[in-house]
């Protein structure tokens, strides 16, 4: 499996990204940088999460109508996967790649601390590391990652079953009290309907060691290393 | 010809900055106010002299970029 990072400025967790691509598929990630982001043979690419050009007018913006989601675009057309993490799921959403938007958090603090996901599905590449309804721990550190959509929008995204992960609680109960951002319906991570381009806010890469604390989301990557594009 | 946008987040979108700015302001002893929303204002200048064009082209640029109309809604002021 190919796997290459999409790089703006500003972004500053494609390390974390690369580490833990690089122990799921026992191969280093390319690292692109936006100006000169060649996609040609990836399988997979991801865009980490960040501050992407100092998240001046709204998160993702910016990065949004750079030259290099052409290149992106073009990459999710001829079936290659994407990743969007974090600033990351910010931009595809702003792209248009991904429905909704991240609004800032509701009780307005950054949010540096763990959650805890419930996979809602887990028949797709990112998810089939995991069981349907298992919990899974993951860090998060963000101002803006209130996920919201207009109700029609989450009334599809639900009856598509478009919905990959939602914030609960350790024992898996989806509450308002798990919901740290104040994300609709504790929405944490969401596909498109091709099950191909992937966004959340979590950061699972973060969680792929023993030394970093755990290796929670350590599946997620696992079960994109058994990736190939036909 | 300059073209003023505004851009606030559209009715029933969670506004948590324009709450804070509320209780500041009943903070500060301000008691009567009610509902506060806060937005961003971005001027414009434009090289089109033709004020129903340079609006439309205000608009434009509204729609693709400086507002995000999933969350926002948008004003374009023509400013002579």
């Amino acid at each position: 499996m190919k796997a290459g990072i999409v790089v703006f400025p500003g972004i500053n967790r494609e390390r974390d990204m690369a580490i833990a691509l690089h122990a799921s598929t026992g191969r280093a990630p390319a690292m692109l940088w936006h100006k000169n982001a060649d996609l040609t043979g990836l399988d997979l690419v991801v865009i980490p999460g960040g501050f992407s050009y100092g998240d001046y007018l709204r998160c993702g913006a910016m990065a949004a109508q750079s030259p290099a989601m052409a290149a992106i675009r073009a990459h999710v057309a001829r079936g290659g996967y994407l990743l969007g993490v974090c600033n990351g799921f910010q931009i595809l959403t702003e792209a248009g790649l991904l429905p909704g938007a991240l609004l800032r958090n509701a009780g307005l603090r950054f949010l540096s601390m763990d959650c805890h996901l419930r996979v809602e599905r887990a028949d797709t590449a990112f998810t089939n590391g995991y069981r349907a309804g298992e919990v899974f721990r993951a860090p998060m550190a963000h101002g803006d990652g209130n996920y919201f959509a207009d109700d029609a929008t989450l009334d599809r995204l639900e009856g598509e079953n478009l919905v990959a992960l939602r914030y609960a609680t350790a024992e898996g109960v989806v509450s308002p009290e798990a919901n740290f951002n104040g994300a609709a319906r504790n929405i944490a991570g969401i596909l498109s309907p091709s099950l191909r381009v992937m966004g959340l806010m979590p950061h699972p890469e973060d969680l792929v060691d023993p030394l970093m604390g755990g290796t929670d989301g350590k599946p997620l990557f696992d079960a994109l290393a058994a990736l190939e594009v036909a | 010809m300059k073209a003023e946008v505004t851009i606030m987040l559209k009715a029933g979108v969670l506004d948590p900055q324009g709450k804070a700015i509320g209780q500041a302001l009943h903070g500060l002893g301000f008691a009567g106010v009610g509902e506060v929303r806060q937005g961003k204002i971005i001027q414009l200048e434009l090289s089109e002299t033709d004020p129903a064009k340079a609006k439309a082209e205000a608009e434009e640029m509204a729609r693709k970029l400086l507002a995000n109309t999933v969350i926002e809604s948008f004003k374009v002021e023509i400013k002579a």
